[in-house]
């Protein structure tokens, strides 16, 4: 196993199947991803899509492990216009209950070194991540807080 | 959020903080390395980091690998930051580091 680039903990006020439901079901997804439709709800073997809220694929990827409300594991290879073309990185989400809140831990890896990709999303998971965590918490997911003008892939 | 601040009141502890922002997934014997403090010290920092959820750490065989974690950080940022200001921020620091650069 290559060495984690990233590792992102939050912990949410709510349970582990919820905050399951909230990561693979587009329809709510939709509400704090910043517009995107991630749909990751299959089996290993099937595919994890996400639209942008242009209507844009913006993946296609398999899921490799599923084991709700606990494990999930798919390939993360964005297919936004003007990223650089590289292999399938890997994100795994873990899900712990812990004193009625569940720890979620994001750790994305898998990069080629020198990876351009791994550049471009150090600032992503974060935004998501508070945002996913408001939402469960108020029913309200955050603003996305980057400028366009700086992630010109995500139009 | 309390420990958060607590545990960034320290400057030994956001010294810590840089040196994963600079280099993430490191060995408490890499964090030692070069730093001016004890490694019992530098332990107990990281404790503090962790229990402040500031850090996270990744067990890989026999050692324990600590990742910057910047959820936290940008929960508070989200909090007292909207999303109209922070263009304009990011333009005063910008506009800021250039002229400090110039300077030197």
């Amino acid at each position: 196993m290559s060495k984690p680039k990233f590792v992102y903990v939050t912990f949410i006020r709510a349970t582990p199947e919820k905050v399951w439901e909230a990561i693979t079901s587009s329809d709510l997804t939709e509400k704090y991803w910043f517009g995107y439709r991630v749909s990751a709800e299959g089996k290993p073997g099937d595919r994890i899509t996400a639209m942008s809220p242009a209507g844009q694929k913006a993946h296609d990827d398999p899921i490799l492990e599923s084991d709700p409300p606990r494990r999930l594991v798919y390939g993360w290879k964005p297919l936004y216009k003007d990223v650089p073309n590289e292999r399938a990185s890997r994100v795994t989400f873990e899900l712990k209950s812990i004193k009625g809140q569940t720890r979620l831990t994001v750790t994305h890896d898998d990069f080629d070194e020198g990876s351009r990709i791994f550049e471009m999303i150090s600032s992503g998971w974060p935004a998501v991540l508070s945002s996913l965590k408001s939402f469960l918490e108020t029913g309200q997911g955050l603003e996305p807080t980057w400028v366009e003008e700086e992630k010109p892939w995500l139009k | 959020m309390d420990e958060v601040f607590r545990a960034l009141a320290d400057g030994s502890r956001r010294e810590l903080l840089d040196r994963l922002r600079a280099g993430n997934g490191q060995t408490l014997g890499d964090l030692c390395d070069r730093l001016n403090m004890t490694r019992q010290a530098v332990s107990k920092h990281l404790g503090i980091l962790e229990e402040a959820n500031l850090i996270a750490t990744v067990k890989r065989g026999r050692e324990k690998l600590h990742y910057l974690n910047p959820v936290p950080i940008h929960e508070i940022g989200e909090r007292w930051i909207g999303k109209f200001e922070r263009s304009r921020l990011q333009a005063l620091s910008d506009m800021k580091k250039a002229l400090e650069a110039r300077g030197e």
